[in-house]
C-alpha cells in the first residue's frame, strides 16, 4: 500500500515536470538572494569591525553564503532533471543522483534552520562584543594622535550620526570619560585646573557630549555643554528635554540593525520552497519510472512518496541497514552444513584410497 | 545606384535578423534602466525640494520616464519584427507596418537628442534654483515654529551632514543671519541685549555655526562658537584651521551631485541612440528584393537608401515642393484631357 498514491496521465506528468522546472528556477533565484544577503551582512559587519570586540557573529553570514551557493547548484541540477524527465532515454542517468539530491535538500533545510536559530542565539554574544567595542571606542575617542587609534574619533562620530545614537547605553556614558584631549586643554586656566584636581584620576570630565550626538530634528540649536545644569541655558529643563540629543544608545541601535538584517525572511522562504520541491520531485520520479515500466509510455502511471507505507518502509530500511552491517560476519548454520559436506567428501576419498590400495 | 548596398545570402540574412533581435532586446533593457533612472532622479529632486525653494523643474525626469516606457515598447515591437522577418508569411503581414515604424523610430531618436540637450542645459537652472533655495533655507533655519518651515532646520542640517558642506558659499554665510530663534534667547541678559542693539536690524548675529557644519575627521572636538576669535580657544588659529568645519559650500556640493546624475543620464541616452534603425532598413530591403520569393536560399541586396544620397535629397525636396503646390493652379498649361478632344 503506497503512501499518498496519485495517478498521473502523460498530460499530468508533463505539467508536473514543467511546474517543478519553474519551481526549481524560483529556488535558484532564492538561493542567489540568500547568497547576496550573506555577502551584504558580512560587508556590514566588516564595516563596523572597529566597534566589535570579537568576530563570532561572522558564522551567520558565512553559513548564509555557503547555503546560497549550494542551493543554486542543487536547484540547477533539479531543473536539469525535470528537463530530462520526459525523455525516456535521458532520465535513467539521473536516477542514481536523485537519492543524493534528496539528501542534499534535507541538509540545506537543516542548515537554514540552523542559521535562523543561530542568529537568535548569538544575539547575546553580539551585544557583549558591541558593549566592549563601544566602551573602548569612547575611551579612545580623544586619542587622535596615537597610532592605531587615530580614527576612533571619526569612526564613533560617523557611527553616532548614521545610527542616530549617542554613547554606549545613553548619552551619560560621555560624562564618565575624558573625551577632550590634553593637547587642547589650557592648563594655565583656573577652571581647567579645578576640574582636573576635583577628579581622583586627574581626568578632565565634563557634562558635555560631542557634536555627533546632536539631533537635527530638535527645534532648538543643539546644546552640547553643561547639559545637567538647567540654569546654564535659557528655557532649558534637563529632565524634560527629549529632542536635543539622540536618546538611544549605540549598542541598542547596532544590535537592532543587525538583528533586523539577519531575521529577514529569506532563509524561511527558501527552506519552504526546498521542502515543496522535494515532495514534488519524488512524485515526478516515481511517476516517470512507472511510465517507463509500462508497455505504452503514453499511458497512466502511479506516483507516490513511499512505495510501501511508513511501517513497512521503516522495516525494509532497517533490514537493509542490518544486512549491510552483517555482510562481513560468517553465518554459523551454513558453516556447519558446509563442514558436514566436507567430512562426507573426505570419507569418500578415504574409501576410494583404501579400495585402490 | 543604391546608397551603401550590401549583398545578403540566406546565412547572412539569418545572422542579421538574429543580431538585430538581440540588439532590440538589449535596447529594451536599456529602456527599463532609463525608466528607473527617471524615477530615481525624480525622487532625489523631491527629497531636496525644500532647499530648492520648492520650484525645481521636473521636466527632465518626467521626459526620461516617458522615453523609458516608449523605448521599451518600440524596441519590443522591433524585436518581434525581427523574429517574424524570416518567416515569409508573417513578414508579408508585417510589411505595411515597417515604414511607419521606422519613421516612429527616427522621431524617437530626435526626442532622445532633445533630451540629451535638455540634460546638459537644465544644469544651469538647477544651479540657480539651488543658490536661491539655500539662501532662503539659511534664513529660515530658526523658524521651527512657523508652519511650512518647521522642517527647514532638519533638512538643512541633514543636507550639511550628508554632503559635507557648510553654508551657501562657505561657512561665513552663517555669520550674516540670525539662526537662533528668539524663543531661546534670554532677552533680559546684558550680553544678548548688547548684541541685538549693536545690529541695525536688531538681529542676534554671532560668529558661530550650527553643529551640522562640524567635520568628524577633525582631530579636535568641534569648535562651533567664536570661530573668528583666536583667544577664545586654546591653541586655535582660525586662519590656519582647516579640518574643524567643512570648507565647501553646500551650493557647490549639491550641484556637483545633481550634475553628476544628469551627465550620466545624458551619456546613457547618447549610447541608446544606436543604429538599430539602419539595421532594420537593411533587413527589410534584403527581404523585399528577393528575386524568387519561393526559394529562401536566393541572394538579395539590401541598402540604406534606394538612390544615392544627393538624389534622395533632391527627390525629397521636389516632393515637399509639390506638396506645397497642391492647391495652386498651373499657369499656361491646359490639361491633357482637353487637348485630346
Amino acid at each position: 500500500m503506497a503512501l499518498l498514491k496519485m495517478k498521473f496521465s502523460q498530460q499530468r506528468r508533463v505539467r508536473l515536470a514543467q511546474g517543478l522546472w519553474l519551481l526549481s528556477w524560483l529556488a535558484v533565484m532564492c538561493g542567489a538572494l540568500i547568497f547576496c544577503l550573506g555577502v551584504y551582512l558580512k560587508i556590514e559587519l566588516l564595516r563596523r569591525d572597529e566597534v566589535m570586540e570579537n568576530t563570532e557573529i561572522h558564522v551567520v553570514p558565512n553559513l548564509l553564503m555557503m547555503v546560497g551557493l549550494a542551493s543554486i547548484g542543487a536547484n540547477w541540477v533539479a531543473s536539469r532533471v525535470c528537463q530530462d524527465s520526459l525523455d525516456a532515454s535521458r532520465f535513467p542517468r539521473w536516477r542514481i543522483l536523485l537519492l543524493g539530491w534528496y539528501a542534499v535538500a534535507v541538509l540545506l533545510c537543516c542548515l537554514l534552520l540552523a542559521v535562523v536559530v543561530l542568529s537568535y542565539a548569538l544575539q547575546g554574544r553580539l551585544e557583549e562584543s558591541l558593549k566592549v567595542g563601544l566602551r573602548n571606542g569612547i575611551r579612545f575617542y580623544k586619542d587622535t594622535d596615537v597610532p592605531g587609534r587615530c580614527f576612533q574619533k571619526e569612526t564613533i562620530d560617523r557611527l553616532q550620526m548614521e545610527f542616530r545614537c549617542c554613547g554606549n547605553n545613553n548619552f551619560k556614558d560621555w560624562f564618565e570619560v575624558q573625551w577632550v584631549s590634553n593637547r587642547y586643554l589650557d592648563f594655565t586656566s583656573q577652571e581647567v585646573k579645578d576640574r582636573i584636581r576635583s577628579n581622583v584620576d586627574g581626568r578632565y570630565l565634563l557634562d558635555g557630549v560631542p557634536f555627533s550626538c546632536c539631533n537635527p530634528a530638535s527645534p532648538r540649536p543643539c546644546l552640547q555643554n553643561q547639559l545637567t545644569d538647567s540654569r546654564a541655558h535659557y528655557n532649558y529643563e534637563y529632565q524634560s528635554e527629549e529632542l536635543n540629543l539622540y536618546s538611544r544608545g549605540c549598542r541598542q541601535a547596532l544590535t537592532d540593525y543587525y538583528m533586523g538584517l539577519m531575521n529577514s525572511t529569506g532563509p524561511g522562504v527558501l527552506s519552504v520552497i526546498l521542502i515543496q520541491m522535494a515532495v514534488v520531485m519524488r512524485y515526478l520520479q516515481t511517476a516517470v519510472e512507472g511510465a517507463m515500466a509500462l508497455e505504452s509510455p503514453e499511458g497512466e502511471s502511479e506516483g507516490y512518496i513511499l512505495e510501501k507505507d511508513v511501517k513497512a518502509t521503516y522495516a525494509d530500511v532497517k533490514a537493509k541497514a542490518l544486512d549491510l552491517l552483517k555482510f562481513a560476519q560468517v553465518d554459523p548454520a551454513s558453516e556447519a552444513a558446509g563442514a558436514e559436506e566436507g567430512e562426507k567428501a573426505d570419507k569418500a576419498t578415504e574409501k576410494v584410497a583404501t579400495t585402490a590400495a | 545606384m543604391p546608397f551603401l548596398s550590401l549583398k545578403f545570402n540566406l546565412q547572412k540574412r539569418v545572422k542579421l535578423a538574429q543580431g538585430l533581435w538581440m540588439l532590440y532586446w538589449l535596447a529594451v533593457i536599456v529602456g527599463i534602466i532609463l525608466f528607473s533612472l527617471g524615477i530615481f532622479f525624480k525622487i532625489e529632486l523631491r527629497k531636496r525640494s525644500e532647499i530648492m525653494d520648492n520650484n525645481e523643474s521636473h521636466l527632465v525626469p518626467n521626459l526620461l520616464i516617458l522615453v523609458g516606457m516608449l523605448s521599451c515598447g518600440l524596441n519590443a515591437f522591433g524585436g518581434k519584427l525581427c523574429h517574424d522577418s524570416l518567416d515569409p508569411q508573417k513578414f508579408s503581414k508585417m510589411k505595411p507596418m515597417l515604414r511607419p515604424y521606422m519613421l516612429l523610430c527616427c522621431g524617437f531618436n530626435a526626442l532622445l537628442l532633445l533630451l540629451v540637450l535638455l540634460c546638459f542645459l537644465m544644469q544651469f537652472a538647477v544651479y540657480l534654483t539651488l543658490a536661491e533655495g539655500l539662501k532662503n533655507a539659511i534664513r529660515f533655519y530658526k523658524d521651527t515654529d512657523t508652519p511650512g518651515r518647521c522642517f527647514m532646520k532638519r533638512t538643512l542640517d541633514m543636507t550639511q551632514i550628508e554632503f559635507r558642506c557648510c553654508g551657501n558659499n562657505n561657512f561665513r554665510d552663517w555669520f550674516e543671519v540670525q539662526w537662533i530663534s528668539n524663543r531661546y534667547l534670554d532677552m533680559s541678559n546684558d550680553v544678548v541685549k548688547d548684541r541685538v542693539l549693536s545690529n541695525v536690524e536688531g538681529k542676534y548675529l554671532m560668529d558661530s555655526v550650527p553643529f551640522s557644519c562640524c567635520n568628524p575627521g577633525s582631530p579636535r572636538p568641534c569648535i562651533q562658537h567664536h570661530l573668528t576669535n583666536n583667544s577664545a580657544h586654546y591653541d586655535y588659529d582660525h586662519r590656519t584651521e582647516e579640518l574643524n568645519i567643512w570648507n565647501r559650500g553646500c551650493r557647490q556640493a549639491v550641484f556637483s551631485y545633481y550634475s553628476g546624475i544628469m551627465n550620466s543620464i545624458g551619456a546613457l541616452l547618447i549610447f541608446t541612440m544606436a543604429g538599430d534603425v539602419a539595421g532594420l532598413k537593411y533587413l527589410s530591403t534584403a527581404l523585399e528584393t528577393m528575386a524568387d520569393p519561393e526559394n529562401p536560399e536566393c541572394e538579395s541586396e539590401g541598402w540604406l537608401l534606394e538612390k544615392g544620397f544627393k538624389e534622395t535629397l533632391a527627390d525629397l525636396l521636389s516632393k515637399v515642393k509639390t506638396f506645397g503646390r497642391a492647391n495652386q493652379v498651373e499657369e499656361g498649361g491646359t490639361s491633357p484631357n482637353v487637348t485630346a478632344t
